[in-house]
């Protein structure tokens, strides 16, 4: 409750009226149920342990940014071990596809341990994936879920840029995020070329006219990034039961 | 007037109104509030300049304005090399031109991105006459002379502009921080840059090897010609190393290009100690080239600026 004692004292009429009381104050000018929702508001960020039950706390702060970001690498780079394992990478001959699973595999590893390493004693556990949906046997099956995965990654580094605190931790997440931006962009071009860039991912920019100035017309180009909860909900649904992830208190 | 009602009336219309402040409880220090006394005097001040900070445009930091001018002028550089690869005839292959629209496009968006942050801070737009794509400052006869005649030069270029813009996005971050959208949407724009990046380096594979994009792999031993579409190493400095502007600065150190794992500092591409942690005994299978490839690294505002300055008329204060 530390926003109470920092709260102003609260004054009515000029500076040079007696001061009362905050308390007579709050009665006085029946300010007090909004004070104490702006109280309660300001509480919220001490309440740690509020999370669905049975689910793993990512904690809060910058903490909790790399350990959801370290969840969301381990998932990545579950998923791509396991399409090493498949069918359809066992299949590859030489050649792109082959050369991008063997890069994403390993980029993912990379990720996933550097949070680890990071993170230390405070790191979450070993999650357990449950990849169920996707049949690793089927070019489309392991292109989409690639797809997806990157530009969730993608999505979920930009929307978690605003919680973190320290600048070195924000300069890491910015280097790990446009290599996830590589990969998607890549990914989806093997899918359906030239959709590097699309309106599900992009807030696409039309120009007014084909011959319009720069910056007239609609749309911004924007990447659509994801609030954590947003993003802690699509990522459940590959974690098994006691793996499922809540990222809550990233505020 | 009731500055608490008000606040919390707020909140009932704009869940985020906080989020705006950036930070709940510190609401009142934004205003130098602490500790002091609030009186209903202060108040009109204080409720215009809780709106100005959470919805206007007037109270950019310098360090934030230089950012946003210096992505700005990126923007431009990019905007009108793209526009002008669109507009010459029989340059670019109808297959790739979808792909070209949608950059040259997005950059049109970043560029009304920018300028509604800066509001009249915005440089204005210095024109398609300022730059000389072909590197030579103005004469017009640089190394890159022949860029929208020659498609896989084009290419060429188009990867080095759009790897320094991600390169200089992820520099200026940092300095965003203390305005949470203005961050959030640099970083939505980063990314997008990336996803240019990606798709230049796999058409330029295509063409180096005359096949189709996408079947063919990043050559380690052609970094220059055949790149993957994410930065190895220093892909061997890029897609043109030996001209005078080289590309290899476009993947080379910054400044300050070391420092301590909490300090913020700007290796070349080719680096694999991140945080103080060497990637390459963290994790068993990870070698110099995945390393370097799993982490982007960003540049200082003056790098970029040497950078692309080369593509700039020399009368031109753009990038100085």
């Amino acid at each position: 409750m530390s926003s109470t004692t920092s709260l102003p004292p609260v004054v009515p009429g000029t500076p040079d009226a007696p001061r009362l009381p905050r308390r007579s104050f709050l009665r006085y000018s029946g300010a007090g149920l909004a004070v104490g929702g702006l109280l309660l508001a300001g509480c919220d960020d001490d309440n740690d342990d509020i999370t669905p039950s049975g689910t793993i706390d990512v904690g809060s702060g910058d903490n909790g940014v790399l350990n959801y970001a370290y969840a969301l690498e381990q998932l990545e780079a579950a998923f791509y071990a396991k399409v090493k394992e498949g069918a359809y990478y066992k299949n590859l001959s030489a050649g792109l596809e082959k050369q991008v699973f063997d890069d994403l595999a390993i980029h993912e590893q990379i990720h996933a341990d550097f949070f680890k390493t990071v993170l230390a004693g405070k790191a979450i556990k070993a999650l357990e994936p449950d990849f169920s949906s996707i049949n690793f046997n089927d070019r489309n099956s392991v292109l989409g879920a690639a797809k997806s995965f990157e530009d969730l990654g993608v999505a979920a580094y930009n929307g978690a840029g605003r919680y973190i605190q320290t600048e070195a931790y924000l300069l890491i997440a910015g280097k790990i995020v446009s290599v996830e931006a590589r990969h998607a962009a890549l990914i989806r071009d093997l899918i359906n070329y030239n959709t590097f860039v699309a309106s599900d991912v992009v807030d696409l920019f039309t120009p007014t006219s084909g011959t319009s100035a720069p910056g007239v017309g609609t749309g911004t180009g924007k990447e659509k990034s994801m609030k954590p909860t947003d993003v802690v909900n699509m990522a459940n649904k590959f974690l098994k039961d006691g793996s499922k992830i809540s990222a809550s208190n990233i505020k | 007037m009731d500055f608490f009602k008000l606040i919390s009336d707020i909140e009932r219309v704009d869940p985020e109104i906080y989020d705006r402040l950036d930070s709940r409880r510190r609401v009142f220090k934004h205003f130098g509030l602490a500790g002091k006394t609030l009186t209903a005097a202060m108040l009109p001040n204080l409720v215009s300049g809780v709106f100005q900070r959470a919805y206007g445009q007037g109270t950019l930091n310098a360090d934030i304005k230089a950012v946003l001018n210096l992505a700005l002028s990126l923007e431009y550089l990019e905007f009108y090399y793209y526009d002008s690869g669109l507009k010459a005839t029989g340059l670019i292959p109808a297959a790739d031109r979808p792909a070209f629209e949608i950059i040259r496009n997005d950059e049109s968006g970043h560029i009304k991105v920018l300028r509604e942050a800066l509001g009249g801070d915005a440089i204005p737009d210095p024109g398609r006459a300022t730059f000389d794509y072909s590197g030579g400052k103005g004469s017009g006869d640089g190394p890159f002379a022949k860029a929208f005649t020659d498609y896989a030069l084009y290419l060429g270029v188009s990867q080095a502009f759009v790897d320094t813009g991600v390169r200089a996005y992820k520099g200026g971050a940092t300095k965003l921080m203390s305005n949470k959208d203005i961050l959030e949407a640099a970083l939505n724009i980063h990314s997008v840059e990336a996803r240019h990046s990606s798709h230049v380096r796999t058409v330029r594979r295509g063409v180096a090897a005359n096949a189709a994009a996408t079947s063919v792999p990043g050559d380690l031993a052609n970094l220059n010609k055949q790149p993957k579409s994410w930065i190895s190493g220093t892909d061997n400095g890029g897609p043109s190393p030996s001209t005078t502007p080289s590309t290899a600065a476009v993947y080379g150190p910054g400044v300050p290009a070391t420092g301590g794992p909490t300090e913020l500092f700007f290796p070349a591409d080719s680096n694999t100690t991140q945080a103080g942690i060497d990637l390459l005994t963290n994790t068993a299978g990870a070698t110099a080239a995945s390393a370097s490839e799993a982490f982007d690294e960003a540049l200082d505002a003056a790098t970029v600026k040497s950078i692309a300055r080369n593509f700039v008329d020399a009368k031109s204060t753009l990038f100085i």
